[in-house]
């Protein structure tokens, strides 16, 4: 929970940009942040969104860490190349975004790294905000090594088929069967993408399958509502989600 | 991407960015999360050439009234331009 560290306890983190082999076999950029002891503990693979491997990724990373727990996010833009995060973004826009299949190695292999650690527990959950949080349901549908997911207001869940593209030509929600593991999905209610009304399909979906699944959803909170760098942020809506991220982590990664 | 909204098209000219000026070579046109500007989405223009790396771009974020103008400007100043005969 927010703020329930001990005066007295020694909480610290290692965090670093690293590399390692994602899909593909390419040595792509990963930012690692791990509490410093070896003490066993479940792993995070955290999924940036659309706008880019960046310092709220980072920080968002980091917190987790201190949270207790073994943390990566892939840089999934690493193969256009570098410079600033609106740059580099800017450049996989125009092409369309990067490939569903390309993000579920990268993630496949993400987990891989986090259970290569000494401090691996074998749990690893996936996660993400924006098109991550799209990410994490498309990788915890087909990467089922993966103990949970959530889903932080991920858009186009649901695709029409004239929006399916060659970069993403499944509709996440098809995936519904053969999504395992539980999921916990957080949404604002004033969000355009995904709207309420999405949130609902996807909602009756997941319990005409019998999924294991909590939604909730926040009033006066729109997307991105976690976005403490922009004029998004909710700071209520903000940290009571905040505590169900947390309390999902610890019942669904405990050792 | 979020909206999936972008499209690319070759241009010729050149941009001023963060070393001075260099040539263009491809424009993206597109609606997505803005990256500075207020609005939570926008109008993004890149102007870029790739060739010279990453940040070899001239980027600006708008909201859509604005770009409405701008295109009505764009639309005025070319009409105008082909008119002219110069």
């Amino acid at each position: 929970m927010w703020n329930s560290f001990l005066t007295d306890s020694h909480v610290s983190v290692r965090a670093e940009i690293t590399t390692y082999k994602g899909g593909n076999g390419d040595e792509i950029h990963a930012y690692v942040a791990t509490p410093i002891d070896d003490a066993p503990r479940g792993g995070i693979v955290l999924i940036h969104h659309m706008p880019g491997w960046d310092e709220f990724y980072m920080e968002f990373a980091e917190r987790l860490a201190r949270h207790g727990y073994n943390v990566i996010a892939p840089d999934l833009y690493c193969r256009v190349g570098h410079g600033t995060s609106d740059d580099v973004t800017a450049k996989v826009r125009a092409q369309g975004g990067v490939p569903d299949d390309q993000v579920v190695a990268d993630c496949r292999a993400a987990r891989e790294y986090l259970n290569a650690l000494p401090s691996a527990n074998g749990k690893t959950a996936v996660m993400g905000t924006c098109s991550g949080g799209r990410h994490a349901l498309l990788v915890a549908s087909l990467v089922p090594e993966f103990t949970a997911v959530i889903d932080l207001w991920g858009g186009n869940v649901i695709m029409a088929e004239d929006q399916l593209t060659p970069q993403r030509p499944v509709p996440v929600i098809n995936y519904t069967e053969q999504l395992t593991v539980p999921l916990l999905g957080i949404f604002g209610n004033d969000d355009k993408s995904p709207t309420p009304e999405q949130v609902n399909t996807h909602e009756a979906k997941l319990k005409e399958l019998g999924k294991r699944y909590t939604f909730y959803r926040y009033d006066g909170a729109g997307h991105g509502f976690f976005y403490y760098q922009n004029q998004m942020y909710r700071q209520e809506q903000a940290m009571d989600a905040w505590e169900k991220v947390f309390a999902f982590l610890a019942d669904e990664l405990a050792n | 991407m979020c909206t999936n909204i972008a499209s690319t098209t070759a241009v010729s000219g050149s941009g001023k960015g963060v070393n001075g000026w260099f040539p263009l070579t491809q424009a993206t046109v597109g609606y997505d999360h803005a990256s500075h500007c207020e609005e939570e989405h926008a109008l993004l223009l890149d102007f870029v050439n790739y060739d010279l790396g990453t940040g070899a771009r001239v980027a600006v974020e708008l909201d859509l009234p604005s770009a409405r103008s701008l295109l009505v400007s764009l639309t005025t100043a070319i009409e105008l331009a082909e008119a002219s005969g110069v």
